[in-house]
């Protein structure tokens, strides 16, 4: 024990005292930042005022297109064609729209519209929208459905009232934030599998081809030597993961002190964290109160402690069997590909069946990926995401955990036996069947 | 004399070759013992069961007296394999004091002895250096001192002096030497006979998995010893032949005879004297290891290693 401490230690330490892992762990959040408030702030700024001349020879907007605001804006004035493109190369506004006199409500006829620049696709999307929308209305009204009619369409509630079998009401914010909490979980610890899986792997590689490995087997046995290194990266792993959480949230609470007013100004605009979308899109609507019934309703403990469950769960089955691969390669990384390839299959698999069991916590598929430990540290955190017992059952809650750990027992114990053959085999690369010939050869 | 270590009977065979078959033999506390073979003769599979990298398929190792525990006793043995290797990244300093630690020592003992030994082996301001920044040499010498730093009771060391200059060579031969002397068991493998000649009390010689020969360096020789002496003259007569000797080859005034079956060198030399000659020296002449491993290992199907698949 104190032994795998000791090679834990050595592990752990010269990981964090590099420089590299300063940069990627403490640098790249923060260009990640940098990154998105650069592109934030050169949206915020760059969107001047696109001024729409409209001249309405057939008064169909009444001097109105929706509200104008500070993106875009139509002003309305009476000049004809040749005024309005003079007018236009002398740049008094960026574009004009014309209605012909003849214009009709049936749809037939179309507006004429002439910009000075090439406009962007974004520009061109939000006056097709406001144009559409006046025109939708205008039509709406000329069928003779009345302004409270209309108003009475956009102010629509939620007609069917969800709740499941536990009597909970679930709106749809609910099963929106449980739907991101179980991806995001998901694909995080499908990340963990294989950056930290492969850390693992290129480490023993490191052993082998330095031809320190048999230094190393006549002081400690082979499977300390595995435990210490799995047990040391894992350590390193999540001090990582927990200083890019801390980063993360931090920087994100931070940006509107960055740029004051940021949160007033970025109204529609397509590009934001989407968290910032979110919670932009819940403040226009007045659903603030929705939103905070639907996160009170997640069960953030249990979510973390599964998290944290499954995190270490998922690594530990994952990155013995990635230490075995590397035990069996030699110098040649185009070696471990091909043996890499069947490790992998379930996790990608495990990813494919996430991905639905986020919208189907209790298809049949999810609930055998979320018990069935190669699948289980990934399906399972979709599944949890949704609660207990809506997702998931306690039974299979427990079921999984236990099957994860025996699962984790069983790939160490047989990777550990690989592990102790391959790790001192120089020569040609094992085949499969070799390789698993050593697994269950009796010791 | 104290034995170190016994072995009775050990085997190990993997899938498609006995690499050890019944192997016997003891060694002295103390001695300096040579274990010689050509490749491929089941030298490191020893070496390794003997580490308690292997376990031994039957036989017995006994260590120090006692029924070996690898568990316990790999921190009395100090093992410096033939693929040997340092973790390129870390610092010298840091590498010695962790290898010290996996072999029990305490962080405050491992320090003490790191200094005592850098300070001996004038490695002191190799500290903080890295190991990809040192010579195959030196990174030679940072090997033998982890190796012995613990101070084990049995060190084994294969092919210890490949990749040294003479200077450090001797150097470690010394230290080697002064080892031995504070009674500590050293099993010295590799092809380098001069080496064995001159460093080893006992040897054995392995092929094939199997034990060829056994003695101490001298006993080896007088057994393999051709009877052969040469003789150098003031100055040779037209013809010498004497009916006790023939000779084996001429070289100026020096002459190599064979002695007859049933004859001693004083008969050779009474011959001489007979025929009033003035005899310069006269001296018996020895195989070398050499030429003994040669004759033994020669055309047995001596192979390489090859690729041990499937089991070890």
């Amino acid at each position: 024990m104190n032994k795998i401490l000791l090679v834990a230690r050595r592990e752990f330490l010269s990981r964090v005292q590099k420089k590299t892992f300063l940069l990627t762990t403490i640098g790249l959040p923060l260009i990640i930042f940098a990154f998105y408030a650069a592109m934030i702030y050169f949206q915020v700024k760059s969107t001047d005022n696109y001024k729409v001349a409209v001249a309405d020879y057939s008064n169909i907007f009444n001097g109105k297109i929706g509200s104008n605001n500070d993106e875009l804006s139509f002003e309305f004035l009476k000049a004809d064609t040749n005024l309005l493109k003079t007018k236009l190369e002398a740049k008094e506004f960026d574009a004009f729209l014309v209605v012909p006199a003849t214009f009709s409500l049936d749809g037939k006829d179309s507006l004429f519209f002439r910009s000075a620049k090439a406009m962007g696709l974004m520009t061109r999307e939000k006056i097709q929208t406001r144009v559409n929308k006046a025109l939708e209305e205008k039509r709406l009204l000329s069928l003779n459905v009345s302004k409270a009619q209309l108003d009475s369409l956009d102010n629509q509630k939620e007609l069917i009232k969800f709740s499941s079998a536990s009597g909970k009401e679930e709106n749809n914010t609910k099963v929106g934030i449980s739907y991101a909490v179980g991806m995001i979980s998901g694909f995080l610890i499908y990340i963990i599998l294989f950056i930290y899986g492969t850390m693992v792997m290129r480490g023993v590689m490191e052993e082998k081809v330095s031809r320190i490995a048999e230094v190393i087997i006549s002081s400690v046995k082979p499977f300390q030597l595995m435990m210490g290194k799995i047990t040391g990266i894992g350590a390193v792993g999540l001090i990582q993961f927990l200083i890019w959480i801390v980063l993360v949230f931090g920087l994100q609470f931070l940006l509107p002190f960055i740029f004051p007013g940021l949160m007033d100004q970025m109204h529609g605009q397509p590009i934001q964290p989407a968290g910032m979308q979110a919670a932009q899109a819940v403040k226009n609507s007045g659903m603030m109160g929705e939103l905070a019934s639907g996160l009170s309703q997640v069960n953030f403990p249990l979510i973390t402690g599964c998290f944290i469950f499954y995190f270490l769960g998922g690594y530990f089955l994952y990155s013995s069997l990635f230490a075995a691969v590397g035990s069996a390669v030699n110098e040649d990384p185009q070696d471990a590909q091909s043996l890499l390839f069947p490790i992998m299959m379930p996790i990608i698999f495990a990813m494919v069946i996430m991905t639905k069991a986020v919208n189907d916590p209790n298809s049949s598929l999810a609930i055998f990926g979320s018990i069935f430990p190669f699948t289980s540290p990934i399906v399972m955190m979709a599944r949890i995401a949704h609660g207990i017992p809506d997702g998931v059952t306690y039974f299979q809650l427990i079921s999984s955990m236990v099957l994860l750990v025996l699962g984790f027992l069983a790939t160490t114990w047989l990777a550990g036996k690989v592990y102790r053959v391959g790790i001192l085999m120089y020569g040609k690369k094992p085949t499969w069947k070799e390789m698993i010939k050593w697994a269950f050869r009796k010791s | 004399m104290n034995k170190i270590l016994e072995l009775h009977n050990l085997k190990k065979y993997y899938a498609t070759q006995k690499a050890v078959e019944d192997m016997s033999f003891s060694i002295n506390q103390g001695s300096i013992f040579g274990l010689l073979g050509p490749n491929g003769a089941g030298k490191t599979t020893l070496l390794r069961m003997i580490t308690g990298i292997f376990f031994p398929d039957s036989g017995q190792i006994i260590f120090d007296g006692k029924e070996f525990d690898p568990l316990n006793d790999i921190v009395k043995i100090g093992y410096m394999p033939e693929e040997r290797g340092l973790y390129k990244k870390m610092k010298i300093g840091e590498q010695a004091l962790y290898l010290a630690q996996l072999k029990g020592l305490s962080r405050s003992e491992a320090m003490q002895k790191i200094k005592f030994w850098f300070n001996r082996l004038e490695m002191d301001s190799w500290w903080n250096k890295k190991v990809e920044d040192l010579s195959k040499g030196m990174s030679q010498k940072l090997q033998f001192v982890t190796t012995v730093l613990h101070e084990p009771k049995l060190i084994i060391l294969d092919e210890p002096f490949s990749g040294l200059d003479p200077l450090n060579a001797n150097l470690i031969k010394d230290e080697i030497y002064g080892l031995a002397q504070r009674g500590s068991t050293i099993i010295f493998s590799t092809h380098r006979m001069e080496q064995v000649e001159e460093i080893c009390d006992h040897i054995i010689l392995m092929n094939l998995g199997q034990k060829v020969l056994d003695g101490t360096v001298s006993d080896v020789k007088q057994q393999f010893k051709e009877n052969k002496f040469s003789i150098k003259l003031k100055e040779i007569p037209a013809s010498v032949n004497g009916n006790c000797f023939d000779i084996a080859d001429q070289k100026a005034n020096a002459l190599t005879v064979k002695i007859k079956e049933g004859f001693r060198s004083n008969d050779v030399l009474q011959y001489f004297l007979q025929q009033n000659l003035t005899i310069e020296s006269f001296n018996e002449i020895l195989p070398s290891l050499n030429d003994i491993f040669i004759h033994l290992v020669e055309g047995t199907r001596a192979k390489t290693r090859a690729f041990q698949s499937s089991e070890a």
